[in-house]
């Protein structure tokens, strides 16, 4: 089994695996990632960096692609509104 | 702390290689073994591209692994999680890290910068959990658990099974695959797999891991439904319509080349394709294209398009020539495969009036419809101006409405402050 690590997905804590990525742990949380300029909720689409949908704030760091992003432990996530 | 990053992160290389899947890799080691200094770039956290990453849970494939093992032998100097956002001036090129700068210098350049999921929009399309068939897959590599999940796979071409086939492999159900393709047309498909024999043995493994699965033909996704997220499908199935019940839906359209990068270092394309000679030089000297981007062709195309460009860039054009029957061969498929996965113009008429096309900025399809061209667009409803820069809603408003995206502009990603004052200064002293 591998190495079990926290995050913080909108002040509730999430434990995944390493080598998860936040994109993933959002998922798990039941959170989208971002909310659209219309006010629609988006997760990923094209889960290769490309497409920005998955994008959030990782550690106060704005439009983070989390699909691209490892989790770390004690890492923070929130949805981007 | 910053100025000295950036003054570490200054290197030249003989040969430059953007993009680390198999065309990257193959011309990396080609250039290499020459004895070239050559670096590898790319914006993934690992090398292999979208079809060799992560494939941990069997360990890579045979080919993989071969050149994995020449890669490190080849003493190539790689890159990952590093982004080419902006070339200043000739011979260099600017690239971003997650907390760091790098300033690439190249005696020649090879893009290999692989290709993305077609996505056409219909309503419900950008509802959470309707993702791109590799978007999915991604996502499952990634750590995203889907046994037990239902999963519709839909669009159209080669990946939809191959997905499908590693969701099963993971535990999920999937009700149906749909592929906007004919029969007469998977048929024709299927006689060319079989010319091929690296592909007989991927045709058969499929066909077994796929079994009691139905492969619906002459079928696409109408509507996607849901509150919050997605809870069911609508299909188009010969014509007539069924609503499936699923956590996923799984769907991508084929493949469209990166072509950014090569556009924006001035490299003719045409046909949506880089232009290249016989050596898979493009039209701009010292810089080269293979793989998908001058034409979708799948991984054994790459590989000899990234050989014959790694040999090239290093001098070695006879040795190159040697693999042109093999890159001949490997073509013809790759013509089979534009001709089986062509889409069909009823897919144009999914949008309903409040469809959003362009998902950064919220842009809908009746909203578009009023434009003549994808400049008027841009200019007057921010359509591809968002972050993605058109990357989704480029390629299906070419299919929708037969726009053709203008020329492409620095820099070809979001970039952060730092980078662009980077890349402001770097501009200066070239023109000085």
């Amino acid at each position: 089994m591998s190495s079990q690590l926290t995050v913080t997905v909108n002040g509730t804590s999430v434990t995944v695996s390493a080598g998860t990525t936040v994109a993933v742990a959002l998922a798990l949380a039941g959170q989208a990632c971002r909310t659209s300029v219309t006010g629609e909720p988006r997760g990923p689409l094209c889960g290769m960096g490309v497409c920005f949908e998955c994008r959030a704030i990782i550690n106060g760091k704005l439009h983070s692609r989390t699909c691209q992003t490892l989790c770390e432990a004690g890492m923070e996530v929130k949805s981007e509104k | 702390m910053k100025a000295e990053m950036r003054r570490d992160g200054q290197q030249r290389f003989d040969v430059l290689v953007i993009g680390g899947g198999p065309a990257g890799m193959a011309a990396a080691v080609r250039a290499a073994e020459c004895g070239a200094h050559v670096g590898i770039v790319d914006d993934n956290a690992t090398l292999g591209g979208q079809i060799w990453r992560s494939e941990s849970e069997h360990g890579p494939t045979e080919d993989a692994a071969k050149w994995y093992q020449r890669l490190l032998t080849a003493k190539v100097t790689k890159r990952c999680g590093v982004r080419v956002f902006h070339q200043p001036a000739a011979g260099v090129l600017l690239a971003e890290g997650s907390d760091d700068l790098y300033e690439l210098r190249y005696g020649n350049l090879i893009l290999a910068t692989g290709a993305r999921e077609r996505f056409l929009p219909f309503p419900g399309w950008t509802l959470p959990n309707v993702m791109g068939a590799g978007g999915l897959q991604a996502m499952v590599k990634s750590g995203l658990p889907i046994s037990g999940k239902r999963v519709v796979v839909a669009g159209s071409g080669p990946l939809l099974l191959a997905v499908a086939a590693y969701l099963r492999r993971h535990g999920a159900r999937v009700p149906m695959i749909c592929e906007q393709a004919s029969w007469s047309n998977l048929a024709r498909f299927g006689a060319a797999l079989l010319r091929h024999p690296a592909k007989i043995i991927q045709a058969v493994q499929l066909q077994r891991e796929l079994a009691g699965v139905p492969l619906a033909p002459k079928s696409w996704p109408v509507a996607a439904s849901g509150r919050e997220v997605l809870e069911s499908v609508t299909i188009s199935r010969r014509g007539k319509l069924e609503t499936i019940n699923c956590d996923y839906l799984a769907c991508g359209f084929h493949l469209v080349p990166n072509t950014e990068l090569p556009q924006l270092l001035g490299c003719q394309v045409s046909s949506g394709y880089v232009q290249v000679d016989e050596l898979q030089g493009t039209t701009v000297q010292g810089i080269y294209c293979a793989g998908e981007p001058t034409g979708i062709g799948g991984v054994e195309l790459a590989l000899v398009e990234g050989q014959i460009a790694g040999l090239a860039a290093a001098g070695r054009a006879q040795e190159a020539r040697k693999l042109f029957a093999e890159r001949d061969r490997a073509r013809r498929f790759a013509r089979i495969l534009d001709q089986a996965f062509r889409l069909r113009p009823e897919l144009g008429k999914l949008p309903s009036a409040e469809t959003i096309v362009c998902r950064c900025e919220d842009v809908s399809y009746s909203c578009l419809q009023r434009h003549a061209s994808w400049r008027a667009a841009k200019l007057q409803t921010r359509c591809g101006m968002g972050p993605c820069q058109g990357r989704v809603c480029a390629p299906a408003t070419q299919f929708l409405f037969r726009w053709n995206p203008d020329s492409i502009r620095p820099p070809v990603f979001p970039a952060r402050v730092e980078s662009l004052a980077l890349a402001g200064r770097r501009e200066q002293q070239a023109a000085q």
